[in-house]
């Protein structure tokens, strides 16, 4: 199933509606790295909320979508993560560690604004977060 | 029960009494339990007294209960029915197990009933041994029903009682708190187990969720030791809390603590842990955005 990405303003939303395959998840890297280029977005959420499995490969293609986007100018934020899911992650050695999380879709808009915030005031194009 | 005829009164019910001379039996036997009520009492509480049985309880109410714990024993005999005696025991338990009363005293004043009442038997039928024998197999199997009763009904009590207690223990361990908006706090008392570790992490996470926290303090001031099991565990909380968008403050790690989680090599470099509750409050003010200021200094000045 192909994960609709949305476009708001100077963000790009994929919000994964059902469990995906690998390919699924493959493909969307590659729908996402490219689109950020093309709408030129500084901002990207993945909104899991519907998820209540996430394995090693989903989350290793989320890290490098974090990753990959960044590398192409824009900040990625990965929202609603499950408790239950987030407990197992952790269990599994899965922290996703660099990637920035939120808990909804909200949640992940204020933290984009307040990293373009933060690049204003910094007078910077990229800001580089740990 | 297929043996009983219609015309004679029918045998106690529940009872493994299978003819009608059991049935008989077991009523001479009431009868004499019946009309040596007081002695047979008193020789049962002065053994309580003499094996130092329910050492908490003083003589009078050694004899009250054995008053009691006689008066239904004979009614189990007679009627069979064992119902009353399982109430009369979880109520006895639930009186005396506050008292300190071991499972091992409970057992051993019905197994003294028993012995006293057997050897009541022995004396008055000693002369007529077929009798004797009629009589002890009508007694036995009853009498030994009634002592499995009353020791199962205290078992049962005081694994109730744990229960509940554990249960209580469980709810009161984990409390998580919202002191301001978006901030939790966690305080943790007393000793980590796994399951504990994890029925905490499950509880924050989803107060983390319903709460819309982002900041936690975790405040482990009362946590007496640690170890590489517990901090890993805090480690992972750290972690997932951090999945679902919360930053986790640790605070009250004691010098004890500090040694030991160094001393093992427990990687801590990614908690943020600041020395006292308050300390970690304000820093959780300060993630969030609050400063709190004394209301003097917001008033307009003259």
């Amino acid at each position: 199933m192909e994960v609709p990405i949305l476009k708001q303003g100077q963000y790009l939303i994929a919000s994964i509606q059902s469990a995906l395959t690998d390919a699924d998840l493959s493909q969307l890297r590659e729908a996402l790295v490219e689109r950020v280029g093309r709408f030129r977005a500084r901002g990207v959420i993945v909104d899991v909320t519907a998820l209540d499995v996430m394995d090693s490969f989903a989350v290793r293609t989320l890290r490098d979508i974090a990753h990959m986007a960044r590398l192409r100018g824009a900040e990625t934020v990965i929202v609603g993560i499950q408790p239950e899911v987030a407990f197992a992650m952790v269990q599994l050695g899965l922290t996703l560690k660099g990637v920035a999380t939120a808990l909804d879709l909200e949640e992940g808009l204020a933290f984009l604004d307040g990293v373009a915030r933060e690049r204003i005031e910094r007078g910077q194009g990229r800001v580089d977060r740990a | 029960m297929a043996t009983r005829s219609k015309d004679r009164p029918s045998p106690p019910a529940g009872l493994a009494v299978e003819t009608s001379d059991t049935a008989a039996l077991l009523r001479e036997l009431v009868a004499h339990l019946r009309q040596n009520r007081t002695q047979l009492r008193e020789e049962w509480a002065r053994r309580i007294t003499r094996a130092q049985l329910l050492t908490a309880m003083t003589e009078a109410e050694i004899f009250a209960e054995a008053t009691s714990v006689y008066d239904n024993y004979v009614e189990a005999l007679e009627t069979g029915t064992f119902e009353a005696l399982q109430a009369y025991a979880r109520n006895l338990s639930e009186r005396i197990i506050p008292r300190g009363v071991e499972t091992h005293e409970v057992v051993g004043i019905v197994l003294l009933l028993r012995d006293v009442l057997a050897r009541s038997l022995f004396a008055k039928y000693h002369e007529d041994f077929d009798k004797l024998n009629r009589i002890l197999d009508a007694y036995e199997p009853a009498a030994n029903r009634v002592a499995n009763t009353v020791a199962v009904g205290f078992v049962q009590e005081r694994e109730r009682i744990i229960r509940q207690q554990q249960e209580a223990i469980r709810e009161l361990s984990t409390p998580v708190l919202q002191v301001r908006e978006r901030l939790l706090i966690l305080p943790i008392i007393g000793v980590i187990d796994p399951q504990r570790a994890r029925q905490l992490t499950e509880q924050l996470l989803r107060a983390i969720r319903t709460n819309r926290a982002k900041v936690v303090v975790i405040d482990i001031t009362g946590v007496a030791a640690m170890d590489s099991n517990v901090a890993n565990h805090l480690v992972q909380t750290v972690e997932a809390s951090r999945l679902l968008g919360g930053t986790v403050i640790v605070t009250g790690l004691s010098p004890e603590i500090a040694q030991t989680l160094v001393t093992i090599g427990v990687d801590l470099s990614e908690m943020a842990t600041v020395g006292d509750l308050q300390g970690g409050i304000e820093e959780a003010e300060r993630l969030l955005g609050y400063k709190v200021v004394p209301l003097e200094e917001l008033a307009p000045k003259a």
